[in-house]
């Protein structure tokens, strides 16, 4: 296999990675990948394969369950992630869910500022309501919340939670945005906007995507990891992937055969 | 094919269908007027009886003296004076047992909700169910011994305080670990995955978003120890005056329901201070369900 395992000067450079729910069962099995900066890099494979387990370990999300036992190493910009405080690298990395979840007690607007508010750190009124524009029209939900910004994330449709929940994921600036299906509770509209929307992104942020939607991968990503029982069988770019796949297992997940 | 008999006997099995199942529904309705009728007639006879002696004297002044009660009863007015020592020590007592068994069950409850499955939270979780089944009386005995005998030295608001604490203990406990627990964990990651500690994503997430769980938790477990009358009488004793003192004896609404019973001149009183701490229970019962009913 000669997948692109490494790539010059990598936002996330992933080192054989386990993560393991029960003791010698691996969801995620020796996975190695570099992650390139500026980029969108799709996560596909089958339900089952470890993708969610996959993306949840870039952000330590696994520490807050004390079973899961996670191996190897990942460098963020060069340092181990597992070396910083977990605070630390969870702002420093957005992480968007497959069912949108705002803040149920808050309010639109503090939805959006809840990654400063949360944490205490205090900012200028103009600051603020800065922010709260930006990341809203960076998600393109401005035009159809600004009139009402004090009324509850949870009043809003599906689509729009899910862009107030990437809008909530943005405002605090990190480098990597990690999406976990962020389209798969959504319909054809909302999921073209995101669609769009991720695509406008990567020029200032690096996007790591799961998603079981291929035609979706092969419409935004730039890479492409395809997994299988854990492992990482194929990565490199979307359109070599989709055009010539290298693994008979790939060529068969995207031609249909399962999944 | 099917035969006639065949017919017959399905359409015979529905109609005994049917006549089941109007029995069952005959049976539903007549156990259920059987469990709200009593309600009904308690608050009605309550009404009747204790409307006329409520006043603004009733909330601001003490009980008469036997005498006085029984020269208004013979001349067929209003038993004067009111029952605002017993009002004022509930208060005092009820405030105190909360300030004691909030902030207990509610951080028990939070340990519970974050280590669903440590030793100790099945210990804690086990003991918290027995000592809701633990006979108030007996309650009032552990806090006699404890507070009335080497605390305070006798009787006192803060004995009876602790013996209602113990008791609206296990109850606020369970009711945040539930809440806590029908709080979605994509909420709580989302939190933390902004990088926010712990102990804010508890504080400034967790604890707003199940807030109204909570305080129905803490309605209902007010609810339940106004009322309490056998503890107290080992505890807080009973006072004539108004006392806000907690080391001193202290009267209640339901010790003086207690002593009116116990003197025949003042049986109106009796119906007048049930249907006001009637009153407060259904107030805080409905209001938690209101409560509970808004965070759907
Ligand atoms: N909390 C958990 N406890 C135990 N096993 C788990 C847990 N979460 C996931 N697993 C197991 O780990 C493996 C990988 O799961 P993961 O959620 O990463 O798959 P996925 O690729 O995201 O699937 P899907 O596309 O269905 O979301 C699966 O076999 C799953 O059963
Ligand atoms: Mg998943």
């Amino acid at each position: 296999m000669d997948n692109i395992k490494t790539i010059k000067d990598p936002v996330l450079s992933i080192k054989n990675l386990f993560v393991s729910y029960d003791k010698g069962k691996y969801a995620v099995n020796d996975v190695s990948a570099d992650i390139k900066r500026n980029s969108v890099t799709a996560i596909m494979g089958p339900s089952g394969c470890g993708k969610s387990t996959l993306l949840r370990a870039v952000n330590r999300m696994h520490e807050l369950y004390e079973t899961i036992e996670t191996k190897g190493s990942i460098d963020l910009n060069g340092k181990d992630i597992f070396k910083m405080p977990a605070i630390q690298l969870r702002r420093m990395t957005g992480m968007v869910f497959q069912r949108p979840n705002p803040f149920p007690t808050m309010s639109i607007y503090d939805n959006v500022i809840a990654g400063y508010k949360l944490n205490g750190i205090h900012l200028k009124r103009s600051k603020r309501d800065e922010i709260v524009e930006r990341s809203l029209r960076d998600v393109t939900l401005w035009d159809e919340v600004k009139d009402g910004l004090y009324k509850k994330g949870t009043f809003l449709s599906g689509g729009q939670q899910q862009r107030l929940c990437i809008a909530r994921a943005l405002a605090f600036g990190p480098e990597v945005i990690l999406l976990d299906e962020p389209t798969s509770a959504l319909d054809p509209v909302a999921t073209s906007k995101i669609e769009d929307l991720m695509v406008s992104l990567k020029e200032n942020y690096t996007i790591l995507m799961v998603t079981h939607n291929m035609s979706q991968a092969a419409r935004i990503s730039d890479y492409s990891m395809f997994m299988y029982l854990g492992e990482l069988v194929e990565y490199g770019k979307t359109k070599d992937m989709f055009t010539r796949p290298k693994d008979r297992r790939t060529e068969e997940y995207l031609t249909g055969k399962f999944g | 094919m099917m035969s006639n008999s065949d017919n017959k006997s399905i359409q015979s099995q529905v109609s005994r269908r049917k006549r089941k199942d109007q029995f069952y529904h005959g049976l539903m309705i007549g156990l259920s007027v059987i469990t709200i009728l009593p309600v009904i007639l308690i608050i009605f006879k309550l009404v009747v009886e204790g409307i006329g002696q409520i006043s603004l004297e009733f909330l601001v002044q003490t009980p008469p003296d036997s005498f006085e009660a029984m020269s208004a009863t013979a001349a067929g007015e209003r038993i004067p004076g009111g029952i605002a020592n017993g009002i004022t020590g509930t208060l005092l007592m009820v405030s105190v047992a909360s300030a004691m068994a909030i902030p207990v069950g509610i951080l028990t409850g939070i340990y519970l909700y974050e280590n669903p499955k440590k030793f100790l939270a099945g210990l804690t979780r086990n003991v918290s169910d027995i000592l809701q089944g633990v006979p108030s009386i007996v309650l009032g005995l552990i806090a006699y011994l404890w507070v009335v005998k080497h605390i305070t030295n006798g009787f006192s608001a803060l004995a009876g305080s602790v013996s209602l604490a113990i008791m609206m203990l296990p109850m606020i406990v369970r009711s945040t670990e539930e809440t806590l627990k029908m709080i979605p964990v994509s909420i709580k990651e989302a939190a933390l995955a902004l990088g926010v500690p712990y102990y804010k994503v508890l504080l400034r997430v967790l604890i707003p978003t199940g807030f109204s769980g909570l305080l129905t938790g803490i309605l209902l477990g007010i609810s339940r120890i106004l009322g309490e009358t056998a503890p107290l009488l080992l505890t807080a004793l009973g006072s004539s005056r108004i006392n806000l003192d907690i080391t001193e004896p202290v009267s209640a609404i339901p010790l003086l329901i207690w002593e009116f019973y116990n003197d025949p001149n003042m049986v109106d009183l009796i119906w007048s201070s049930s249907l006001l701490l009637m009153a407060l229970v259904l107030f805080l019962n409905v209001t938690s369900k209101q409560i509970a009913k808004r965070k759907k």
